[in-house]
């Protein structure tokens, strides 16, 4: 029960979609249209999979007053707030999106400024890592930072302004030799991606099971 | 949202955004705080997106809106669901491996045929581009050829790189570093977008200097 | 500290503590945004060919837009999905919004309902917001065969056949063209998916992360058009001409790269003029 049951589901579900893509008469068009409804369902549920944890763990330093609770703290009242909001946007506008709904303020002023801000702060950190670390160590470093610099001079009218050299060389980076590296590596990937795949429908791969 | 509304949130986006670069500094009691809201709040985010854009609609309207068996069917996605959210529990967590099973195959069977049929072969379709003379078109094209083939041999690892497989390797190598010094030349300038958006917020918005 | 061997000028070149490095940043990119300068920036082919994709619809013409990004990228692909729904509602394009990652939907719906009011568009009829379903995958190959198979509603829970501009869209064969805002994977899905297995129109915008990745696409001719980062955005402008925050933000973008390209010179030198001392000690 405890395997043989999900390497079956498994197998079965795997196998049936690579035969309704090459059938997708009736009745297998139907039924793969069920199957991939009854996923999007199911997908929307992987999601709470680490909420349980995430409110369990800040709950117990919080009674326990361990070190960093009042953090806790605020993580679950903008939790709980969150959803309280939410709720009150779907009563009174439909939708907790609605752009008057109480979601939104939240949205707008704490989700939207920290995320954007957290990524920003990426900005400093590679141009700082640029300086240091950036260096042409070798002849392979070398044409790592070329194609960089080639690039980003490419880019901007400056550069334009500098040689017609720059944005000319900087599209024929991107259109061929950059192109024809992530065009093998990625040619690479979907072979493997499809062996993995196959590995799995197999029950060769089992490790989603662990 | 009233103006009032507006302000008070635009300055709670500010301090959040500030809260956030302080941590250029170094590690404060602010970033931290901000941390654990930007955690809560997305947390608060994906109960609310899940119970609105996936429960109601998908399951409690259609349970409503539909008539036979095509009302009960749903029972099926809706257990697969419930059943998910037993790995809260130990001793029933074995059973979320069911709809885990269901979603790793349908993932797999779709994986096999959209892999080869929306990247394997186009992509290498679009590489055997015909000779037409000695011009620079048939120049690149021998180049993007040359540059899939010896990425693709650089990444293989079953045989050691020596003789032809070496010499292969060495010129898929070049291609890889352009590639890459292209890829850090673009993050490069999205990061520095992110940081452009964020100070454009700082100026625009919070102190209305542009 | 007056222990201290003397330092040589590229040994301190060398050893910029990373705050002062931050500090000249936040200031470099500051100073164009308050000063204001800069103009348009000329076109290239990838951008061109996102803009013909959607100036080759006709009125009435169907419009899918996917909102595939979050705040983490919003800078860069705001713009562009202000500029192609301009051009859209400008040419009286039907509009109907998805997206696929769900944190940042609602800043697709804000520039929905921002550009549609400048265009006196009217919801339900003109366009739409369909919301968002989890499980890319299966959202997209469904839609092939049923739209309302998946969204039986739009986001605010009006059934998706009660609305005039909804009635009658059944799959991608109602679709002219889906573009596509994309800062992760999801333009893989939609190309490996939908594209391959339904033969649908796209074009993307993504961001210029992305933009390396999503080439291939565009000279496999799978994709129309690729308009990448904040340069793609300001192509974009200029071609619908409305210049916006793309063109806006160019200035401090050149100026960065400027200065990165700086650091990154500044940054060798010092390693080349100091090279031999760092070896000294392990020789």
């Amino acid at each position: 029960m405890r395997r043989a049951v999900p390497l079956a589901i498994t197998f079965l579900t795997g196998l049936f979609l690579v035969v309704s893509f090459f059938i997708p008469h009736r009745p297998f068009g139907e039924l793969e249209q069920r199957l991939l409804v009854w996923f999007a369902i199911v997908a929307g549920f992987t999601m709470l999979l680490g909420v349980d944890n995430l409110i369990r763990s800040h709950a117990r330093k919080i009674t326990r007053t361990s070190e960093g609770w009042g953090h806790s703290v605020v993580l679950l009242v903008g939790l709980v707030a969150t959803v309280v909001v939410g709720v009150i946007g779907r009563v009174q506008f439909g939708s907790p999106f609605h752009l008057q709904s109480p979601f939104m303020f939240i949205y707008s002023y704490t989700i939207v400024p920290l995320q954007a801000t957290m990524f920003a702060l990426l900005a400093f950190f590679i141009a700082s890592a640029s300086y240091r670390a950036f260096r042409a160590r070798n002849w392979v470093a070398t044409l790592l930072l070329v194609s960089a610099v080639i690039v980003m001079l490419g880019r901007i009218p400056i550069g334009a302004a500098m040689s017609e050299f720059f944005p000319w060389m900087q599209e024929w980076i991107m259109t061929v030799p950059q192109l024809a590296a992530k065009r093998g590596i990625q040619i690479g990937a979907a072979l493997g991606a499809v062996s993995m795949s196959l590995r799995i429908i197999l029950g060769i791969e089992r490790s989603y099971l662990s | 949202m009233g103006s009032f509304g507006m302000i008070i949130g635009t300055w709670l986006a500010g301090f959040l955004t500030f809260a956030i670069l302080s941590f250029l500094y170094k590690d404060n009691p602010f970033y931290k705080l901000a941390e654990h809201l930007y955690v809560g709040v997305s947390a608060g985010y994906w109960l609310i997106y899940v119970a609105f854009f996936d429960v109601e609609p998908m399951l409690v309207r259609g349970f409503l809106d539909e008539t036979g068996i095509e009302k009960w069917i749903l029972l099926v996605p809706a257990a697969l669901g419930v059943i998910m959210l037993s790995r809260w529990f130990p001793k029933t967590a074995w059973l979320s491996r069911w709809p885990i099973a269901f979603t790793v195959g349908v993932g797999a069977g779709l994986g096999i045929t959209a892999n080869i049929q929306g990247y394997v072969v186009p992509q290498i379709q679009a590489t055997l581009l015909p000779i037409t003379g000695l011009n620079m078109d048939s120049l690149d094209s021998l180049i993007l050829v040359v540059g899939v083939v010896t990425t693709i041999l650089y990444f293989y690892f079953s045989k050691p790189h020596k003789g032809i497989l070496g010499g292969a390797a060495k010129v898929g190598i070049v291609f890889i570093m352009i590639s890459f010094g292209a890829s850090f030349g673009y993050t490069l300038m999205a990061r520095l977008s992110l940081l452009i958006g964020r100070l454009y917020f700082i100026l625009s918005d919070l102190l209305h200097i542009i | 500290m007056d222990e201290r061997p003397r330092r040589s000028f590229w040994e301190i070149m060398n050893d910029i503590d990373r705050r002062i490095i931050f500090v000249i940043l936040f200031v470099v990119v500051a100073i164009p945004l308050v000063l204001k300068v800069g103009g348009t920036i000329p076109p290239t082919a990838p951008v061109e060919g996102a803009h013909e994709a959607v100036e080759s619809l006709e009125a009435g013409d169907y419009l899918m837009v996917s909102i595939d990004f979050d705040a983490t990228s919003a800078p860069e692909l705001m713009p562009m999905l202000r500029s192609v729904l301009r051009q859209a509602f400008a040419k009286d394009v039907k509009v109907i919004m998805l997206g696929h990652i769900a944190i940042g939907l609602p800043l697709g719906h804000m520039a929905l309902e921002q550009v549609a009011a400048e265009y006196d568009a009217e919801y339900g009829v003109d366009y739409v917001d369909l919301g968002y379903r989890p499980g890319y995958i299966a959202v997209m190959i469904a839609m092939g065969r049923e739209i309302e198979d998946i969204f039986r509603t739009d986001y605010q829970g009006t059934s998706i056949r009660e609305m005039p501009i909804t009635a009658d869209v059944h799959s991608y064969a109602d679709i002219d063209l889906l573009f596509g805002f994309e800062h992760g994977a999801v333009i893989d899905y939609w190309v490996r998916y939908a594209q391959a297995r339904f033969d649908q129109r796209m074009a993307f915008g993504t961001t210029a992360v992305m933009a390396p990745d999503a080439y291939p696409y565009l000279q496999s001719g799978q994709i129309e058009g690729l308009v990448g980062g904040l340069k793609g955005a300001a192509e974009y402008e200029t071609l619908i001409g409305q210049p916006g925050l793309g063109t806006r933000g160019m200035p401090a973008q050149e100026w960065g790269h400027l200065l990165v390209i700086g650091f990154i010179v500044l940054g060798n030198l010092g390693y080349f003029f100091t090279r031999g001392k760092q070896r000294k000690p392990a020789a």
